[in-house]
């Protein structure tokens, strides 16, 4: 069974490898040893981290291109990597970067690809990729007949568990060619979200909109989400009445995601949020109102006031992770 | 300046669509519209063609004979000409296959720019734009929220989540565009009146030099094996009563879930 090629996503503030990082090499191992292929500086952490998720070989590469041209270089290795290990597949994060490199990788290896894929198996001949199409209402298994089979997997649905390994180290040199430099990245400008995850790929996220009442009751949202770890957003009442920042607009036309949990704090669910938000594996709902659209696509609502529901909440959880009850606590997620 | 405009014909409402008996989707008798970010893509086009005197924009499309009606779309948003590649070969195409066939098609016309809706409404891939640029020898500028050309290269906006990333690009090139990135009006009588009359020009694959063998189903990298509906019966709770009960039966929720 030859290696499966995942490529290594880190975050941009610290370089850290992330979490789809290892939910990736968790379904990895179901197609064949995995090989990270990491770009960029390589530290001790990240490899400690790839290993005890199962990747038994890492593949760095360090060329001064890795930031400057960031899709082009992840492209060239790839194909690079494909030509000399021939793969049983390649695996990417969805994303917007991984879509691109997943697409051109395709292209130049005469591959067939898959996209966002919710799930992998293997089946009698290479791997299948489960998708859900047409607004979930639709899952499609499909199979790569030609080619090293590209796979772009939604990663936040995906759970990561380890599997350590002591992972060999390989230390590869990619030829770059000119024409990789006809994308060139000029400036980088992040937003001041702090030390919350990024909305687009936080496994968590928790959502304000028209019910929360002020701006000032708003704060009640961001203690929900640094109760659970999670990512803040407002509905698209929210972000209009400047409760919450524009980029954090959960809407048809803001930001689409797609959490492991997701927590509508007073958001009717209107067919734009809807949209928006559909993709989380858990959804919760609190809101005053008993006929809001949420509930319909909720797996757990609570019908109530928040102002006073929230601070219990708040409370309950706390107590909870100071004593934890012994059937509740699960093992530390990654 | 040339200027390219990939567009697609979508289904208005996603959610009703099914699948035929080879597994793609079906498609007759179902409503369709331009797909909004190639609307918008037309807008960005005709915005730039307003700032310069030498801008020709063509509209091009690759689908069965209704999806003349994108084209139609276009050249009332702003397009000065259309191109259809219609050819029974092409049913089932993967998108290996049509970034092929646009390619081809953006190589007989000639580009300077290659512009293009970032997702398509029904299948949503993304993957169309970079597979053409990269089919092309080009460079490519996906997902971008803002467009600016400049004398002989294309600059973008992009956020990427954890924040904006601008990035640069000498001409030719191609950029796809999310719904962010405005720029579209709505057509004046004139123009809506004109596209109607307007000539679109059709292309089979042989115009395009493309063997109907290595397209379509037969030539297909990727091979749907089973649809199945997905499974809507979700166990769902709704809990009503005092504040306190209602928070402690949330956190049991999470915590059964393993997110506490």
């Amino acid at each position: 069974m030859g290696p499966v090629l995942v490529l290594v996503e880190r975050s941009e503030a610290d370089g850290t490898v992330c979490r789809s990082t290892c939910a990736l090499l968790t379904i990895a191992r179901r197609l064949g040893p995995p090989v990270a292929v990491l770009c960029g500086p390589v530290d001790a952490a990240s490899i400690a981290l790839l290993g005890r998720f199962g990747a038994a070989t890492v593949c760095t590469v360090t060329s001064p291109e890795v930031d400057e041209y960031p899709a082009a270089c992840r492209v060239e290795t790839l194909v690079d990597l494909a030509r000399r290990m021939s793969p049983t597949t390649i695996l990417i994060a969805s994303g917007r970067a991984g879509q691109e490199i997943a697409a051109r990788v395709a292209v130049r290896l005469d591959s067939g690809i898959v996209t966002d894929a919710i799930d992998i198996r293997m089946g009698p001949d290479g791997p299948i990729a489960v998708q859900s199409v047409l607004a979930g209402s639709y899952l499609v298994e499909s199979s790569i007949v030609r080619g090293v089979p590209v796979i772009t997997i939604r990663t936040e649905a995906a759970a990561a568990e380890a599997a350590p390994v002591d992972p060999t180290v390989h230390k590869v040199d990619i030829e770059f060619p000119a024409r990789g430099r006809a994308t060139r990245l000029v400036s980088r400008v992040r937003n001041d979200a702090g030390h919350r995850p990024d909305l687009a790929t936080a496994a968590v996220v928790v959502a304000g909109g028209h019910g929360i009442g002020s701006r000032d009751s708003f704060k009640l949202v961001d203690l929900v989400a640094d109760a659970l770890g999670g990512a803040v957003g407002g509905s698209h009442t929210a972000t209009e009445l400047g409760w919450c920042p524009r980029h954090a607009k959960i809407d048809q036309i803001g930001r689409i995601i797609h959490p492991r949990l997701y927590i509508a704090l007073g958001i009717s669910g209107s067919v734009r949020h809807q949209a928006a938000m559909q993709g989380a594996e858990t959804i919760v709902a609190i809101d005053h109102d008993p006929a809001a659209p949420i509930f319909r696509v909720a797996d757990f609502g609570v019908v109530g006031d928040l102002q006073q529901v929230i601070p219990e909440l708040l409370t309950e959880i706390r107590r909870r992770k100071t004593q934890p009850v012994a059937t509740a606590a699960g093992p530390p997620e990654v | 300046m040339k200027v390219v405009v990939l567009v697609k014909h979508v289904p208005c409402v996603i959610g009703d669509l099914s699948f035929a008996t080879d597994l793609t989707v079906d498609r007759v008798g179902v409503r369709a519209r331009l797909n909004e970010a190639d609307e918008l893509a037309v807008g960005q086009a005709r915005r730039i063609a307003l700032s310069r005197v030498d801008v020709r924009i063509t509209a091009v499309t690759v689908g069965p004979v209704g999806a003349v009606d994108a084209l139609r779309r276009a050249l009332m948003l702003g397009a000065d000409q259309g191109v259809h590649v219609l050819d029974e070969g092409l049913h089932g195409c993967d998108v290996l296959a049509t970034s092929r066939v646009l390619a081809a098609a953006v190589v007989r016309l000639g580009f300077d720019l290659v512009l293009c809706g970032a997702a398509s409404a029904d299948s949503g891939m993304s993957a169309v734009p970079a597979m053409v640029a990269e089919r092309l020898g080009v460079a490519v500028l996906c997902f971008a929220d803002t467009l600016e050309v400049t004398r002989d290269g294309v600059e973008i906006r992009r956020d990427n989540g954890g924040g904006l990333e601008i990035l640069a690009a000498d001409l030719p090139a191609v950029v796809s565009v999310t719904e962010r990135c405005g720029g579209l009006r709505y057509p004046s009588f004139a123009a809506i009146v004109s596209a109607r009359h307007e000539f679109v020009r059709t292309w089979s694959l042989a115009d395009l030099d493309i063997d109907a063998a290595e397209v379509g189903l037969r030539g297909a990298a990727t091979v749907v094996r089973a649809v199945t509906p997905a499974a809507g019966g979700k166990n769902r709770v709704v809990v009503e009563g005092d504040a306190s009960s209602t928070a402690v039966r949330m956190a049991d929720f999470l915590a059964e879930r393993q997110f506490l």
